[in-house]
């Protein structure tokens, strides 16, 4: 796993059956694109995330493929459809096998 | 016509041919952040020892992009919040032969509330200087028996950026005076002195010709109220020290280390010619 | 298929292919091969380009202008982290390139049904001015695509 990383997700705690919420997402992770080379002129290899995924209450809302074009600290901002109390889960693929998940619950006001 | 000089005329042109659309600080006077959950004021009266030099002490913010601007005007949008949170677990997280974390003996982070806006400052023995970098190595080694961090190191950074955040909103207010009075003194030598193969001294940038364009660089008055800032060259965290040693590498000069006394002096000097801008805690620069 | 490393070099030249069995080649030499003292880097493999990433997300059917909203600064402070969004209603996917980048792709995006609205925003990487492209698949089977132009400034002294 790569140091460091820590994902930041704000989730309201409450919304109104049928609002569209927009959410921001970040992680902290390098990003290394496979394109820059070492002091002795040695390619650093590609090391990022490469898939983010975020699903409501079983219902996916978004499954984005991540190039290395991304910056540093992946952002992303997206509105969901709250139709229903439920759990959000927020998941990002590593490179390196590993996976970073998150987990934030919203009820209906 | 000795290279320095072509080099020293080459950047006089340059600042010359300022485009007038980017040539001054946008008019803001506040950084209204959340919403207007906070807001910062980007400007202060000048301190007595900066009259006549410049009409009023200026956040690095007022220089920036819409996009690089907007950046800090959501903590969710600010990729510093990110590291600020790294910091604050390792506040909770014990560490060294001593079993203890931070939050042990200082209980909740917001005990440093205050801190930031006044460092560096004297010691508890008052025979040194020291940036909140020393004061945090400090209790590790003493009170922790744990490892000093490095200066530029990631845990660092994290820490005085979660450190820092407690103390958002309030003015620097920096002790110049006492035992604090020989550092102000020698880092105020130090802007004004030429540096480097371009022979640039902090001033000729960022008293001189703040506001101008230094080829695509929109020159500030180099304020440090908003360190650690996350920076988008480096994609990451920077602490006015990284920043010193990049200025000074920038004029083609041998640099001091990150943690040396000169920049500790410079650091409080700096400082100094931000009173009463507000501790931005976790700023965000281009 | 032999290979030597001046047929090598020499492929290398000439195409991506040769370029791939290159890597082929240093991922498959024996161990106790010694690289010469001043053996160049191995070479970046050059990834898709935008052109070919958009083939592929449209398997050859036609892009019509308009219908996307692509939001980016015409002038970027730096290029390291532009904030950029595509918006398309009626989107089931939509793809971002970057001309100008040695990776052409940026991100495929796909909606699921729990979506608020067909828009998603990020940040990219840009290596110098250029013409991003956003394509939107729409939910019946057609492409739209706007594109917009950055100018990325080399901004920020020193390190």
């Amino acid at each position: 796993m790569a140091e460091n990383v820590k994902p930041r997700v704000r989730v309201p705690d409450t919304a109104s059956a049928g609002d569209i919420i927009t959410l921001k997402t970040l992680i902290s992770h390098q990003m290394e694109s496979g394109q820059r080379k070492d002091a002795d002129g040695q390619t650093i290899p590609r090391s990022i995330i490469n898939r983010f995924v975020v699903d409501f209450a079983g219902a996916n809302v978004l499954d984005v493929q991540m190039e290395p074009a991304i910056s540093t600290n992946p952002y992303f901002e997206f509105g969901v459809l709250i139709d229903k109390a439920g759990e959000f889960t927020f998941t990002w693929y590593d490179d390196d096998g590993s996976v970073y998940e998150e987990k934030q619950s919203i009820a209906i006001a | 016509m000795t290279s320095t000089h072509l080099a020293a005329a080459m950047l006089a042109l340059t600042l010359a041919g300022t485009a007038p659309a980017q040539a001054d600080p946008i008019d803001a006077t506040e950084i209204v952040i959340n919403d207007g959950e906070i807001a910062l004021p980007t400007r202060a009266p000048a301190p007595a020892y900066l009259e006549g030099v410049l009409p009023e002490v200026r956040s690095g913010w007022l220089y920036r992009d819409e996009a690089t601007r907007a950046m800090q005007m959501d903590d969710f949008e600010n990729p510093g919040m990110v590291f600020a949170d790294l910091g604050l677990d390792s506040w909770e997280t014990p560490d060294g032969t001593q079993g203890k974390s931070c939050a042990d003996c200082h209980n909740g982070i917001d005990s440093m509330k205050g801190l930031r806006a006044a460092m560096p400052r004297m010691n508890a023995a008052g025979d040194n200087l020291w940036s909140m970098e020393n004061f945090i190595n400090d209790c590790r080694v003493n009170r922790m028996g744990a490892e000093e961090w490095g200066w530029n190191s990631a845990p660092m950074k994290n820490m005085t950026a979660a450190i820092s955040l407690q103390s958002r909103g309030m003015p620097v207010d920096v002790a110049i005076d006492g035992p604090a009075a020989a550092w102000w003194e020698r880092g105020r030598e130090m802007y004004y002195t030429r540096f480097g193969q371009l022979e640039l001294a902090c001033a000729n940038c960022h008293e001189e010709n703040s506001g101008k364009n230094i080829r695509a660089d929109h020159l500030s008055q180099g304020q440090i109220n908003g360190f650690p800032t996350y920076r988008l060259k480096d994609a990451g965290m920077v602490s006015s020290h990284q920043r010193f040693v990049g200025c000074v590498r920038d004029t083609r000069g041998e640099t001091f280390k990150a943690g040396s006394d000169e920049f500790r002096a410079l650091e409080l000097y700096v400082a100094s010619r931000g009173m009463g801008l507000p501790v931005e805690g976790v700023a965000v620069r281009h | 298929m032999e290979m030597n490393r001046r047929k090598t070099i020499a492929l290398g030249a000439g195409g991506v292919a040769a370029l791939i069995g290159t890597a082929a080649l240093a991922q498959t030499a024996p161990a106790t091969t010694t690289a010469p003292a001043a053996a160049p880097a191995a070479p970046v493999t050059p990834g898709k380009t935008a052109e070919q990433w958009i083939a592929e997300f449209t398997g050859g059917a036609g892009v019509t202008e308009g219908g996307v909203e692509l939001t980016a600064p015409e002038i970027a402070e730096n290029g390291n982290t532009v904030p950029v969004s595509v918006a398309a209603d009626g989107a089931s996917e939509v793809l971002l390139v970057a001309t100008g980048n040695p990776v052409g792709g940026v991100m495929i995006a796909r909606f699921g049904p729990a979506a608020g609205r067909r828009e998603i925003a990020t940040r990219i990487r840009l290596a110098r001015t250029q013409d991003i492209i956003g394509v939107a698949k729409m939910e019946d089977g057609t492409f739209r695509q706007a594109t917009a132009n950055v100018k990325v400034t080399i901004g920020g002294c020193g390190g």
